[in-house]
């Protein structure tokens, strides 16, 4: 077993509050996720197992929802707003300079695991655009020197 | 000027408290209706108000509930959902109400509840929002304290679960019935309709699915009356409207208003009008989904008729704005980048429909683009049209791009010399 007794506690506890198992299907994944970073396809059964659902209907959830990561991810995952009022104020700047300053592209993870970029649709937040995530935490009008004094130099190839 | 929907909202944007909250008459609308109304009163009051949903469709709340069956022979298992997947690129306005007054929107839950006597409700929240997460997990946790939710509400008898889900992110997730989807924890593609979700919805059993703005105003309609939330309005559509502005303005934001505003005043007055040296071209009146106005059409009050008979849909009531150092093709293409993103793949027209849109619009913008490809572009505007698909998503996504196709074409023409474009006539 790759999930912990607490992890499996807890997952079964959700699963719990629905009349089917099965419905606490992002919730497991969140939990596993929090866990261990990203749902590897041995996690991915333990929970369909306890889910009573089979791998590939988990797997049909797992791969649909843009915050569920199927592949290693690092420690931090920046989420850049690439929707349309970001897009309009400096999205592309800031990934360009986010790609540089890190040494990765898109979809990628810094040599030292630290942080992957990744794109996401509109964070809702528009007022105050550009805007990203890094980890749990929001960032508001972002700009390239902004993202300097957020980073620092960690990260840095 | 009444702004009941903001009223408690803070300068430094913490949230506020459930004392804050009762302070300022918070509950007392929920103490009302458990204790003088029943059930199909309180639905019949809603009716009356006038009030439409705040998700985008706008469709009579009261109207929705009114589809529930009641009575003896009802299941007893019903639910209410609260729709806070605010996805919608331009939209952040249930951001502001969750993270501002979330108990404001637990009451809210509570009165919908009791109308179609659900005993339990869940709040599906997009899984970015940790913030909005956080504080209504602490207030639902008070308002159980205080016997607000649970077990025998204000000694009234009526009993209400509230749950909250947070979401793994998926814009079509704030489809209804793909939203019940998920929270059952299927892949999240629309369901057909008929049955309605109020007759089979969340596990098969009757449920309504509301907007987080729209369970907002509830509390407020109940403590002053229907009279007082009309008279809020400037037009025939009642209550105020939280309307945000987004782009090139001196001071974007979000500001509760009197539904009926003008764009003009939305614009000029409170986002403070264009930044210096920019000017507007066109504007999407109600998030992503909707369809381009312009200038001329800039006071024409905000609200959901006068806007249906512009051309465009008040959606979100969230604006976004095009100025003229922006090219709208390529605005256009991001848009429909996301469309193509979000789409769920599950019917035809929009799974390959979007990506096809795509790719003429980028052909277009790289020179590669022939006349007859705009004329392809129209005709997708009716293939991924109303009645072709399973759901909304393609119909909203063709939207921005039918309206950009009317009001600036010439825009999508200079594209097809592109010798002359280099660099296009936009930074």
């Amino acid at each position: 077993m790759i999930l912990t007794p607490d992890e499996i506690r807890t997952i079964r506890q959700e699963a719990g509050h629905f009349p089917h198992p099965s419905a606490a299907a992002i919730e497991a994944l969140n939990i596993a996720q929090e866990g261990h970073g990203w749902i590897s396809d041995e996690l991915l059964k333990e929970i369909a197992e306890l889910l009573g659902m089979s791998p590939a209907d988990l797997d049909s959830v797992a791969t649909f929802y843009n915050l569920i990561y199927r592949r290693p991810v690092g420690r931090r995952v920046i989420h850049y707003c690439n929707s349309v009022s970001c897009w309009m104020l400096g999205a592309e700047d800031n990934c360009r300079h986010l790609s540089e300053k890190l040494g990765i592209g898109l979809g990628e993870t810094t040599g030292d695991g630290e942080y992957t970029l990744l794109p996401i649709v509109c964070l809702g937040a528009c007022d105050r655009a550009p805007v990203l995530m890094i980890g749990e935490e929001t960032h508001f009008n972002v700009d390239p020197a902004k993202l300097d004094d957020i980073l620092g130099d960690s990260g840095a190839p | 000027m009444d702004k009941p929907l903001t009223r408690n909202f803070k300068p430094d944007g913490s949230a506020a408290t459930l004392a804050e909250y009762r302070a300022g008459g918070g509950y007392e609308g929920l103490k009302k209706v458990l204790a003088e109304l029943a059930p199909p009163e309180v639905q019949q009051r809603v009716k009356d108000s006038g009030l439409r949903g705040r998700g985008g469709a706008g469709f009579p709340t009261g109207l929705k509930w009114s589809f529930v069956p009641m009575g003896e022979d009802a299941p007893k298992a019903k639910y209410l959902v609260v729709n806070g997947d605010e996805m919608e690129p331009g939209a952040f306005k249930d951001r502001l109400l969750l993270e501002g007054d979330p108990h404001q929107l637990i009451e809210g839950v509570a009165i919908g509840a009791y109308a179609i006597q659900a005993p339990i409700a869940y709040i599906f929240l997009r899984g970015e929002y940790r913030l909005a997460a956080e504080r209504l997990r602490r207030a639902i946790a008070e308002a159980e304290e205080h016997k607000l939710l649970g077990e025998n509400i204000l000694g009234s008898g009526f009993s209400l679960d509230l749950r909250l889900h947070t979401s793994a992110g998926r814009y079509i997730c704030g489809e209804e019935t793909a939203l019940l989807n998920s929270l059952e924890g299927k892949r999240a593609n629309p369901r057909a309709k008929p049955p309605f979700p109020q007759v089979s919805g969340l596990f098969g059993k009757p449920t309504i699915v509301n907007n987080v703005e729209t369970l907002c105003n509830l509390p407020h309609i109940f403590r002053n009356g229907v009279d007082w939330y009309q008279s809020l309005s400037r037009t025939g559509d009642p209550g105020t409207k939280i309307y945000g502005v987004s782009g090139r303005v001196k001071r974007p934001g979000a500001w509760e208003l009197p539904m009926g505003t003008t764009a003009r005043e939305i614009i000029e007055e409170h986002a403070g009008g264009m930044r210096e040296g920019f000017r507007l071209k066109g504007y999407l009146p109600g998030g992503a989904s909707t369809d381009f106005l312009l200038p001329e059409h800039l006071d024409i009050p905000m609200d959901f008729g006068s806007i249906g008979k512009a051309g465009s849909r008040l959606g979100t009531g969230t604006l976004i704005l095009l100025d003229d150092k922006t090219c709208p093709v390529r605005m256009v293409l991001n848009l429909e980048q996301f469309f193509a993103q979000e789409s769920c793949g599950w019917c035809t027209p929009c799974r390959d429909g979007l990506p096809w849109t795509v790719g003429l619009l980028e052909g277009l913008i790289e020179g590669q683009g022939r006349p007859e490809d705009l004329e392809t572009l129209e005709r997708l505007c009716g293939l991924l049209g109303p009645g072709n698909t399973f759901c909304a998503l393609a119909p909203g996504a063709m939207e921005p791009l039918q309206s950009a196709l009317k009001y600036f074409r010439a825009d999508f023409e200079r594209y097809l010399q592109p010798k002359k474009v280099s660099g296009g006539a936009y930074a």
